[in-house]
């Protein structure tokens, strides 16, 4: 993986120094807090419910063992001994001290990690395919392009005080795992007639309190012409941009007002001026870059351990039927670590799981470890003879669940337990939900299902691109949840529909069981997706199932 | 004369933990919730806001919440202010615990 230059060093360090600095002038008085506030935000610092917490990058969710080990000793040292991954691909501490944090900053900065830009209207972490350089259906490794934005963006001067935040997702493979359709800048990498390979670009994406599929503005955009073309997109935006409204600032909002095609030319004819100031000077970078980036030695051996459990074992056989991915290398998975044990809270992994998954990556995956948007831990490059030895360990820590794709594998914003934007609790939802399908024993019979909730409008639980997505609202000072069906992430992504009225707190979880009866009886064959079966049938059969037959009911 | 008004609590959060606080009639500033001081009258809210906003070496984000009396004192009559007395509901973390011994 991509270590620091002399500069990244320096940077980051300079950037400890320099908030270390502010926090002392803060709690000796010398700065306010209106004065703190945005210097704080500006190094992923943010106050919440009940305290404190820091959002740090993991840059296009890459990890290597010792900076995860590190992770476990700030969780240990300065929090309450686990972190919180998240839909960003960031992990969040949620008890800091505000005297603790220039310690915590430089913890990071030893493992060439830093807070930098998890907060603000700027470019924010690059997110990228968790599966990144190790799937089987992967063009081309997409980090060394996410890395070459990361350092294009970080502290870019123009564009640190952009309308509102902006987020750019970029994946390798045609297939979509980084819900790029849903991003400020979605890139995924497609080849052109002449086979090769390069992005179709998609602007205007993004959840929150209003919903917009990208589109695409190019179709087949050179790898070459990567930088140019997004600084393009930025300085469209940053121009045209609404700073008067908050609710209005986001691209999303800019691509509508101004009209797709307007907006394509736009970006097109500042593309033309741009392309000839890069001289070349990223190309010789993203070599250099592409080197940190190739792929693991491979080793050539025998996968009959793998086969043996496989036939042996019906336990492992269930994990690896969910949990296992194809990678590029036959002899070789990709093991999706589910940090969705039934009733746990999800994506939360306390530092001895965080350790044991930074030890297995040392000794069997090549000192890879990734973190995806849906709130798992991946090992991208395990030979298959290792699966038994790594499922046994996985399963003394609690984290041998065989739910990935299933309902139980469900993303959840942290909601009002800790955030101080939330407006209704999310967690407890997650948790009753996974517990009430894991004892009805149906979350296998039911099959590949993407369940997401959000504790408000801002979605970063992904609720609409969830087959079922539930919002939580405060409706007259109690907690109401609203549930969206048929939502998509992927290349076919969609907007999910709402139901109808919501529902209540404690009614939520029998309301999305009736919603799987219905599926369950509706649907064609075992082999048809509860998304298949919306696509056929649309919201009927599963209002009548919420609602009765009439179709009447009054909000809660 | 006056229309009635919905008693309040000025709450805030410590600068240096993060943690919950509500400033109390004599001036302090207290972990619970039963200890603030129940404000019926608008003026006067606003009067203890202003001194709670000059507090910025104890405080981050002083705000009036709607509460109500209760037998051992003030209480929250919102869920989002019910969970502020509390913690998350995840874990035993933050005032469900850290108040056991006070």
């Amino acid at each position: 993986m991509y270590d620091y230059s002399d500069f990244d060093e320096s940077f980051v360090r300079a950037r400890v120094a320099q908030f270390s600095d502010q926090v002392a002038r803060r709690l000796d008085g010398s700065l306010t807090e209106d004065e703190f506030r945005p210097l704080r935000l500006m190094n992923g610092l943010y106050l919440q419910l009940h305290a404190y917490m820091l959002r740090v990058a993991i840059p296009y969710g890459t990890l290597n063992p010792h900076q995860m080990r590190q992770l476990a000793h700030i969780a240990d040292t300065y929090d309450k001994g686990y972190g919180h991954f998240t839909t960003r691909q960031n992990i969040q501490f949620n008890w800091p001290k505000l005297p603790e944090v220039p310690a915590i900053l430089t913890a990071l900065a030893d493992v060439q990690m830093h807070a930098i830009q998890t907060s603000g209207n700027c470019v924010r972490n690059v997110t990228a395919d968790h599966f990144a350089g190790a799937a089987a259906d992967e063009i081309e490794d997409p980090r060394p392009y996410a890395e070459l934005l990361r350092q294009w963006s970080t502290d870019h001067p123009e564009f640190q005080f952009l309308p509102r935040k902006f987020k750019i997702a970029i994946t390798g493979s045609p297939n979509d795992r980084a819900v790029t359709k849903a991003h400020d800048i979605g890139l995924r990498m497609v080849r052109n007639a002449a086979g090769e390979p390069g992005f179709e670009v998609m602007v205007g994406g993004g959840l929150g309190r209003t919903p917009m599929i990208a589109f695409t503005v190019r179709d087949f955009l050179p790898v070459a012409d990567l930088l140019p073309y997004v600084e393009a997109v930025l300085s469209v935006y940053n121009i045209l941009g609404r700073r008067d409204n908050k609710y209005k600032a986001r691209i999303k909002i800019t691509v509508h007002e101004t009209g797709r095609d307007e907006i394509a030319r736009m970006i097109e004819e500042r593309f033309t001026e741009m392309r000839p100031q890069f001289g070349g000077a990223d190309q010789a970078l993203l070599d250099d870059i592409r080197a940190a980036f190739a792929p693991p030695a491979f080793r050539n051996a025998p996968t009959d351990a793998y086969d043996l459990a496989y036939k042996a074992d019906p336990v492992f056989r269930a994990w690896a039927d969910t949990n296992l991915a194809a990678h590029r290398n036959d002899q070789y998975s990709i093991v999706t670590i589910s940090v969705k044990a039934h009733g746990a809270t999800p994506g939360d992994a306390s530092s001895d799981q965080m350790r044991l998954m930074a030890d297995l990556a040392e000794t069997y995956g090549h000192n890879d470890l990734r973190i995806s948007h849906e709130q798992n831990v991946i090992l991208p490059h395990v030979h298959k003879s290792d699966l038994p030895v790594i499922h046994a360990a996985l399963q003394k820590a609690g984290l041998a669940t065989a739910n990935v794709g299933l309902i139980s594998d469900i993303i959840a914003c942290p909601g009002m337990d800790y955030c101080a934007l939330a407006t209704a609790r999310s967690i407890p939802v997650a948790q009753e939900l996974a517990l009430r399908f894991d004892a009805l024993d149906l979350e296998h019979d039911i099959g590949p299902l993407k369940l997401k909730i959000s504790g408000c409008i801002n979605a970063c639980g992904h609720h609409h691109v969830g087959h079922i997505g539930i919002l939580g609202l405060d409706r007259a000072g109690v907690e109401n949840y609203q549930i969206t069906l048929g939502g998509d992430g992927t290349e076919t992504a969609s907007i999910g529909e709402k139901t109808g009225p919501g529902f209540a707190y404690d009614e939520i979880v029998d309301a999305i069981e009736r919603i799987i009866r219905a599926y369950l009886e509706v649907r064609s064959h075992k082999e048809e997706t509860f998304l298949q079966t919306y696509r056929r049938l649309g919201l009927t059969p599963f209002k009548a199932a919420l609602y009765g037959a009439e179709d009447g009911r009054d909000a809660a | 004369m006056s229309r009635k008004y919905t008693p309040k609590v000025v709450t805030a959060n410590d600068l240096r933990i993060g943690d919950v606080v509500y400033l109390t009639a004599d001036n302090r500033w207290s972990r619970l919730h039963a200890e603030a001081e129940l404000i019926c009258e608008e003026d006067h809210a606003n009067t203890r806001l202003a001194f709670a906003a000059a507090q910025r070496l104890a405080i981050v984000g002083p705000y009036l919440a709607d509460a109500k009396a209760g037998p051992n004192g003030p209480e929250p009559t919102h869920f989002r202010e019910a969970f502020r007395t509390r913690g998350p509901s995840n874990y035993a973390h933050g005032k469900q615990v850290d108040l056991a011994d006070v």
